[in-house]
């Protein structure tokens, strides 16, 4: 069956040109980059490279990217590194729509002692900065907001927020992992002082991940070990991958334009015709500004997990921030701190969409979507509109 | 990605009697939107009180659908002595099973036709029975206590699969953990058992438990069972029939055939699936 893949926030192929630059260093390259010989260095080198092109990306030097396995590892790693070097300070100041690897980790230093501040968002999954200034305190060791949302897309402005956070000369961590790639991030434009970047989401491969740290940052290491990553990230270095995901954030940024507007064109199209041809539905987040790629629509009387399957049934890859999906049992948190009423919260689905998005892909959701949707609506027992589209 | 069975698909995607009867005898309607399921039964009754129409609107998740879909397929033909005795696990059997975090929609389908069969008789209308424990999926003590009893389940986590309860904000977990505590606490004095048993007479009294309260129960599903070996607390068991290519046979295995064996045997034993 052919794949019509349209969650790209979760996770994107690898490009060809990235699998082309890896294979070698899964094959007769193998040399450990860290060795004396020739052969480990020249793995070495090639991870030199891939530190420069993912560096320029955001406009960092090479010496401030920390190459880890996964966002998750980059947001530990930041946190950390902030309560462990700053030890006077407590306080660490998120918001409540952050991804789990944020918040199941402020949750969890919470229960350890460390007060935690989740800042609310309105309606649009909008920050009110007024808030964000009451919360910061002497005793904050940490700001970590996210630059995009990966389910409703909403940008914070995160230029404003650094501003804020800087000026009083508190430590400023961005969980970038769904903006890098998709928008321009220029660490040089917006003074961040460590920001959190995940390969399989600009198409390198799972299992690599980068931790931009500002030069002068007081950093500890999470994981502590040999000399790789200048003592900052024990453990040999995943050669292959990195090098990969040097290659994919030279394409990301050339494809960037194309994000801004072919991409975003065909999701302006998928969301507009999704709302003209289905009625009762909601773009959440609709008047925020968003990621270019990102749409998150609540179809109102029916249930994500059920909307999905019958995606899949025609190849159609989508995602949901409904309960029923996760295993959880509420919906999606994120959702529910934006206040997304419960009729379209459990129905709410995700397309995310990429460089490889064809308007075609666009035409064939927007010809199988509405009848699911109408048959869905026709089982529901809250549903008393005329099911028709 | 959740594994559904065939069947379980085969009702999602194509539910058989969906809808509302106009002049329904009986009308059950159990959850909410707030809670991410909802199931409206309605059914209609001949002369002699057999079912002989029944249809549902349902919103949830595949597994909602599904079970209401079969729950529909399963009573039609039936008297209402009859449908009255359909649990959730003849639910989940009907559909060749159910991941194990979705049984709580097999239970919303018990719930729905106990509710219609209550309106029928004019019961219904009768007030929530107990207190409210998780504020989330409103689920009272009774309620839990019942599936605690009923189904052998002795963690948190199990309660949530079949109810739902204290999957939500979690505050009621302490209070869940009081209601299995207090039914352990229950069923512990009512075993009677030797004190000391030799390695023959344990092996002697799994075989007559199989036997006398096992075996029956799964030949009834077309299954079977047979004790391969016992080593320790350990009891090697392989299963047959339709219980060998069950999708929830491991639930099965720990919440029927390890609870009987605990109760009639050693509270210790641990039941372990032999491969074919």
């Amino acid at each position: 069956m052919r794949i019509v893949y349209a969650d790209s926030n979760a996770t994107t192929r690898v490009a060809p040109e990235v699998m082309e630059e890896m294979l070698p260093y899964y094959g007769e390259f193998y040399g450990n980059p860290s060795s004396m010989h020739f052969f480990g260095g020249h793995v070495g080198r090639k991870i030199k490279d891939a530190r420069e092109k993912v560096a320029a990306s955001i406009g960092a030097r090479p010496e401030e990217i920390i190459f880890t396995s996964c966002g998750t590892e980059s947001n530990n790693t930041a946190i950390r590194a902030a309560i462990v070097s700053n030890p006077d300070k407590k306080q660490i100041v998120t918001t409540r729509v952050e991804h789990p690897a944020v918040k199941n980790l402020c949750e969890d230093l919470a229960k350890r002692g460390y007060p935690v501040t989740f800042l609310p968002v309105d309606r649009q999954g909008r920050l009110d900065l007024d808030t964000l200034d009451a919360s910061l305190s002497e005793n904050t060791a940490i700001v970590s907001i996210m630059w995009a949302n990966n389910e409703s897309g909403v940008l914070f402005p995160i230029e404003q927020i650094a501003q804020k956070v800087k000026s009083k000369g508190i430590v400023f961590h961005t969980d970038a992992v769904q903006a890098v790639g998709k928008i321009p991030v220029d660490v040089t434009a917006v003074d961040v002082d460590m920001l959190s970047i995940s390969g399989h989401k600009l198409h390198a491969p799972k299992g690599v991940a980068a931790l931009y740290v500002k030069r002068g940052t007081k950093y500890s290491p999470l994981l502590i070990g040999g000399h790789q990553e200048s003592g900052r990230r024990g453990g040999t270095e995943n050669a292959a991958s990195i090098i990969g995901f040097g290659k994919a954030c030279e394409l990301a940024g050339a494809h960037l334009d194309e994000m801004a507007t072919r991409v975003c064109g065909l999701r302006d199209k998928l969301e507009s015709e999704i709302q003209c041809r289905i009625p009762d539905t909601i773009v959440n987040g609709g008047g925020a500004i968003r990621l270019p790629n990102t749409t998150s629509i609540g179809f109102q009387y029916v249930e994500g997990e059920s909307i999905l399957l019958m995606l899949d049934q025609f190849g159609i890859c989508a995602s949901s921030g409904s309960a029923c999906t996760s295993g959880s049992l509420e919906p999606s948190h994120v959702l529910r701190a934006m206040g997304v009423p419960f009729t379209s919260a459990h129905g709410s689905i995700r397309f995310s969409l990429d460089r490889y998005s064809t308007e075609e892909e666009i035409d064939f959701i927007l010809e199988k979507l509405p009848p699911i949707i109408s048959r869905l609506r026709r089982i529901s027992p809250f549903w008393k509109g005329n099911p028709e589209p | 990605m959740w594994e559904y069975t065939d069947k379980v698909k085969d009702h999602f995607l194509n539910p058989r009697n969906v809808g509302e009867i106009e002049d329904a005898d009986g009308i059950g309607e159990v959850g909410s939107m707030a809670c991410g399921d909802a199931l409206k039964l309605t059914f209609k009754l001949d002369e002699n009180e057999r079912i002989v129409d029944a249809k549902f609107q349902t919103f949830g998740c595949a597994s909602a659908i599904a079970s209401s879909s079969a729950l529909t397929e399963m009573i039609k033909g039936l008297s209402l002595e009859e449908a009255s005795k359909i649990t959730n696990d003849d639910i989940a059997r009907h559909l060749g099973g159910l991941p194990k975090e979705k049984m709580h929609c097999s239970v919303m389908g018990r719930e729905a036709l106990e509710k219609a069969i209550a309106h029928y008789r004019g019961e219904a209308g009768k007030k929530v029975e107990g207190e409210i424990v998780c504020e989330c999926f409103g689920v009272t003590d009774r309620e839990i206590e019942r599936m605690v009893k009923e189904k052998h389940l002795s963690g948190i986590a199990e309660v949530t699969d079949y109810l739902k309860a204290g999957g939500g904000c979690g505050k009621c977990h302490e209070k869940i953990q009081a209601i299995l505590d207090s039914v352990s606490g229950e069923r512990r004095p009512a075993i009677k058992k030797p004190s000391r048993m030799t390695n023959i007479q344990k092996i002697k009294l799994i075989e007559e438990t199989l036997d006398r309260e096992i075996k029956p129960e799964l030949q009834k599903d077309a299954g079977d069972i047979e004790l391969v070996d016992v080593d320790g607390d350990r009891v090697f068991v392989r299963l047959h029939g339709a219980c060998a290519t069950c999708a929830v046979s491991h639930v099965t295995l720990k919440h029927y055939v390890e609870a009987k064996l605990r109760e009639f045997v050693l509270p210790d034993l641990i039941v372990e699936e032999v491969q074919q």
